[in-house]
């Protein structure tokens, strides 16, 4: 993954906000993730079009404390979940 | 309270065009008679939402055989759940399919009995395959996510190379490896399925081999054969905690074998809501967390991470299901497991499969 890797939601996978546990969720095959407010918000900028730095930059203008290296964690575990897929 | 269910398996039906000697269901099917209807049904998934629940997984038998089951979709996608059609494969037309998308499927799991023709259809005691390799086409043309789902036994498991080469021709997402777990039909066929230590033991690095070379591409789930293993599986990632069966019938079920468990006092959703058997009935909290458990599970270290194993498996093996599982090189009752292996996976004659039994 690089700067100019653009991540966005695999198909098949969906972003929803559950009202029960008042969260952001993605739901996949077989699986369930419940967001942070963080992770939502990066979720939510995984359109194909926005890169990994364009999200980092502006997780930095929208959250206070949030370091390139953790949205590129997050963006990392998602691929791995099979959640999110990489191009570039 | 215990935390939210994500989720719920609905099994519409007992009734299935397969006969596949290592099914789960249990012995006494429920009848076509005796199931939930569609308002009830409709209910349950209300319920199933309020409570937490976003995975819906459409099961059986085969849930084809429910002529409702374009409403149940729809009304479970209504509520915001991701739907699953776990299925056969067989009754699945590319009209039928189109509705059912169209309604709110997101995902199909197709079971597939064996990599050819002939073993396939040996497993299941009906012409099946064929019609499985059409499904599979017109889930991946739709654009839905296909899991392929194999359970595995003495007699598939040495074609492991070949079951992973046909779901990626067949255009799986993922693959789930499911070595069989012996409750209802499988348990009477046990002797029949178990593998042998030497298979498995040539099956676990082709496994493995292809989770590495497949990451990304296609997700290989591989379900343990816990009688030959040190430790248990960890069931249902501990009892009441993340998910509850509905049956056929509206018994309502912490895991989808539990009414193995003879004691156990088992409510319907004819007779109670759902949230209060989720939190307050004596089934479902009857396992729950860790204070139920005794030595070994007590005081061992991986007592959240297998949870004590499975509670079903206890109860038939031990015949109490507070017990540690029996296949845990702690438990006492160890011997019994080794005793079945020593006995079942080197049969002087070879057992028959015994099918499970018609519709009714």
């Amino acid at each position: 993954m690089t700067p100019e890797s653009v991540p966005r939601i695999r198909p098949g996978a969906r972003v929803s906000y559950d009202q029960v546990r008042e969260s952001a969720v993605v739901l996949f095959p077989e699986g369930v993730l419940v967001l942070n407010e963080t992770a939502a918000a990066v979720v939510d900028l995984c359109d194909g079009r926005a890169t990994i730095g364009d999200i980092t930059r502006r997780l930095a203008d929208d959250f206070s404390g949030v370091e390139p290296r953790d949205v590129v964690e997050l963006v990392e575990r998602l691929v791995a979940r099979g959640v999110v897929v990489l191009d570039g | 309270m215990a935390e939210a269910p994500f989720g719920l398996l609905a099994e519409l039906t007992h009734r299935c065009p397969l006969r596949c000697g290592y099914c789960s269901n249990p012995l006494e099917l429920v009848r076509r008679r005796d199931e939930l209807d569609t308002g009830q049904w409709f209910s349950v998934f209300d319920q199933a939402r309020a409570l937490g629940v976003l995975q819906v997984h459409l099961s059986g038998g085969e849930p084809l055989g429910r002529k409702d089951l374009p409403e149940l979709v729809g009304h479970a996608a209504g509520l915001g759940c991701y739907v699953n059609l776990v299925t056969s494969g067989l009754g699945l037309t590319e009209e039928r399919l189109a509705d059912l998308v169209s309604r709110g499927v997101d995902h199909v799991q197709l079971s597939v009995q064996d990599a050819d023709r002939a073993g396939a259809d040996r497993i299941a005691g009906v012409r099946a395959h064929d019609h499985k390799l059409v499904a599979a086409d017109l889930v991946t043309a739709i654009g839905v996510p296909l899991t392929v789902n194999v359970v595995l036994h003495r007699r598939n498991l040495d074609n492991v190379a070949g079951l992973i080469a046909l779901a990626e021709r067949m255009g799986a997402q993922r693959l789930e490896l499911a070595n069989t777990q012996y409750y209802g039909w499988a348990l009477r066929n046990r002797a029949a399925l178990l593998p042998t230590a030497e298979q498995l033991a040539a099956a676990n690095p082709v496994v493995a081999a292809a989770q590495d070379r497949l990451r990304g591409t296609m997700e290989i789930v591989y379900v343990i054969a816990d009688y030959h293993e040190a430790h248990p599986k960890p069931c249902m990632h501990g009892w009441g905690a993340r998910q509850l069966t509905v049956a056929p019938d509206g018994k309502v079920l912490p895991c989808p074998a539990a009414t193995v468990i003879a004691d156990l006092e088992v409510d319907n959703v004819r007779d109670k809501a759902l949230a209060d058997i989720w939190h307050d009935s004596r089934s479902f909290n009857a396992y729950r967390g860790t204070d139920w458990m005794r030595d070994p599970c007590r005081g061992c270290a991986r007592r959240e991470v297998d949870f004590g194993g499975c509670r079903c498996q206890a109860f038939q093996l031990t015949e109490d299901a507070a017990n540690t599982d029996p296949v845990c090189s702690l438990s006492p009752d160890r011997g019994t497991v080794d005793l079945i292996l020593a006995a079942e996976t080197r049969p002087v004659v070879e057992p028959a499969l015994v099918m499970r039994q018609a519709d009714r």
